[in-house]
């Protein structure tokens, strides 16, 4: 073993105190940008959907972002991954936010498609992104439970667990 | 301790304390320029001159902005512009200098390129004047973002999220650098804090950096000329001020600078009176909505050629952020992609002038598109011409530069 002296001590002891010392800081600055705890406590939105006609789309808002809901018409398909039963009924929500870039598309209910006029992003009905245009994945599912007539979001339930594959 | 005597003056008495004498000679009268370098050469003290007009119109902004998401917008549109005296010419001078600061300094960077000053011994000056120009970016954006209205919103939230692309942890980044799920408060007192105190204490350090860099190398000059600095040094203080190439910064070469300064603010007070309006953009006269994207989204003008390579390669988001990417830090490693290592101006070498031109007709071809929505032809147009930026960079510069240097240097 390599000899020791004081002098080698001393120095790893200051490069050692030194280094805690910029991590322990680097950590708190880090921490001080998360968002607050008020922030995040703050994330449940409720959505009664038991008035909403067929086709019609409605927004909420949940974590200062949109959250569409549609109640789909009995003719579309049903996209196990995207769409989920109240009773008989079937809809589909996601948040509405183009996952290209983060603006918000435009829902035309006559094309039954979203389009972000931003960058030309274009989603169907189920919330899924258009081969070809700018989005390279379908609109997240915000986490959501279903109570009653009621869907909750920002609280884990079967159904979302469903859709995403998590059951 | 120097013998402290009694001092004959003001002067005298600093300079015992101080060495204020020996200090004016190395920052002023006895540093050397070259006598061939034409007006172009003053946009760096342009710019000096416009940063120190941003910080004082900045100062007066900043004594009734409020950076607070339900004030902001107000504390702008309302209390500045109606109710401060005085407040509409501080804005809009503050904007219109954002803006021209801009201008001037892509003239002073393809000043550098046309002249090769980012070579042979100047690639200090080069990096620390392209880190600026990236500071003054964040600068800029920081700002744009301030006044909270719908342009302002949107550009933050599109720029934030371009740290999603970031692999595994990028929408954590993003929200983290939002301290929120999306812009909100948090992100603007944040960008408040940047704008006014962190970033501009960078910036000014990495002045004084700059001007550094220039010390060593000197300045370079019209024809790329190599000057023996102290041989012409000598020649001047002899009284030979005709024969020697150069002359002294102060107070000889800065006459003529603040003649392009006075030119210049005739033209700025011009556009801060009578053209304010190039530098707002309309829809930031709407109040920010969370929920609500404007049609058109598109960063000032200034940033529109990076913005075009982002969305240009409009079939993959990856691509086109590895894209800009590459094209935010490419200017850096100009002078190790240039191969030639011969200082010259770009009349002076064939291939590397058509180049040269092609780069600037690029970038106006991409700023005009960036602008432009993004349908039909404008996509294929913005995508050739965002290929064509990375390859003139990347291949076509090393093989012309590699092909002029086996010729034997410049014509």
């Amino acid at each position: 073993m390599a000899e020791i002296k004081r002098r080698d001590f001393l120095g790893m002891t200051l490069g050692g105190v030194t280094a805690v010392g910029a991590i322990a800081s680097l950590v708190a600055m880090k921490k001080t940008w998360d968002p607050l705890p008020s922030v995040v406590s703050a994330g449940f939105t409720t959505a009664d959907v038991s008035n909403m006609k067929e086709g019609e789309l409605s927004q909420v808002e949940w974590r200062g972002k949109p959250v569409y809901i549609i109640k789909k018409n009995k003719a579309d398909p049903f996209n196990p991954q995207r769409d989920f039963k109240i009773g008989e009924d079937v809809f589909t929500v996601g948040i509405q936010i183009c996952t290209h870039l983060g603006c918000i598309p435009i829902f035309h209910p006559e094309e039954k498609e979203f389009l972000c006029p931003c960058h030309g992003g274009k989603f169907t009905l189920d919330g899924i992104n258009v081969p070809g245009t700018p989005p390279p994945r379908p609109f997240d599912i915000p986490p959501f439970k279903i109570d009653g007539t009621k869907i909750v979001f920002g609280e884990t339930g079967a159904e979302y667990q469903k859709m995403i594959g998590k059951a | 301790m120097a013998e402290i005597r009694k001092a004959d003056g003001l002067i005298d008495w600093l300079d015992q304390r101080l060495g204020v004498k020996k200090l004016t000679k190395v920052l002023m009268t006895e540093y050397w320029i070259p006598k061939n370098i034409n007006f172009l050469w003053a946009m760096g003290v342009v710019l000096t001159a416009l940063f120190t007009v941003l910080v004082v119109s900045g100062i007066f902004l900043l004594m009734y902005y409020k950076p607070d998401a339900k004030m902001a917008f107000d504390s702008v549109n309302y209390t500045i512009m109606q109710e401060v005296a005085y407040g509409w010419l501080w804005r809009h001078i503050h904007a219109v200098a954002a803006s021209m600061i801009f201008v001037i300094i892509y003239i002073h960077m393809f000043v550098a390129i046309y002249y090769g000053s980012y070579k042979n011994g100047r690639e200090m000056i080069w990096v620390s004047g392209m880190l600026l120009f990236v500071v003054f970016s964040a600068e800029a954006f920081s700002g744009y973002m301030l006044p909270w209205g719908q342009m302002s919103y949107w550009a933050a939230t599109v720029i934030t999220n371009l740290f999603g692309g970031i692999p595994f942890i990028g929408n954590d980044v993003v929200e983290w650098i939002r301290g929120n799920y999306v812009v909100a408060d948090a992100t603007l007192t944040r960008f408040f804090m940047l704008h006014v105190f962190l970033l501009p204490v960078v910036i000014i350090i990495l002045i004084v950096v700059h001007f550094y860099s220039l010390r060593v190398p000197h300045v370079n000059n019209q024809y790329g000329e190599v000057l023996d600095f102290e041989a012409e040094e000598k020649k001047y203080l002899e009284g030979k001020k005709k024969e020697s190439k150069v002359i002294p910064f102060w107070p000889v070469f800065l006459s003529k600078d603040i003649f392009v300064i006075c030119t210049f603010m005739i033209f700025f007070f011009y556009l801060v009176c009578y053209h304010y309006d190039f530098a707002m953009d309309p829809v930031n006269f709407d109040p920010a909505d969370s929920l609500k994207t404007p049609t058109h989204i598109y960063p000032e003008w200034y940033f529109l050629w990076s913005y075009e390579v982002l969305r240009g390669f409009f079939f993959s988001a990856d691509l086109g952020l590895i894209a800009f990417g590459i094209a935010q830090i490419i200017f850096f490693f100009l002078p190790w992609l240039d191969r030639s290592s011969k200082v010259a101006p770009a009349h002076k070498r064939p291939a590397f002038f058509i180049w040269f031109w092609l780069i600037v007709l690029d970038l106006i071809v991409l700023t005009i598109y960036g602008k432009l929505p993004p349908e039909g032809m404008n996509i294929y147009v913005g995508f050739v011409a965002s290929i064509a930026f990375l390859v003139l960079f990347i291949i076509v510069l090393p093989i012309i530069t590699i092909v002029e240097r086996k010729k034997g240097g410049v014509q």
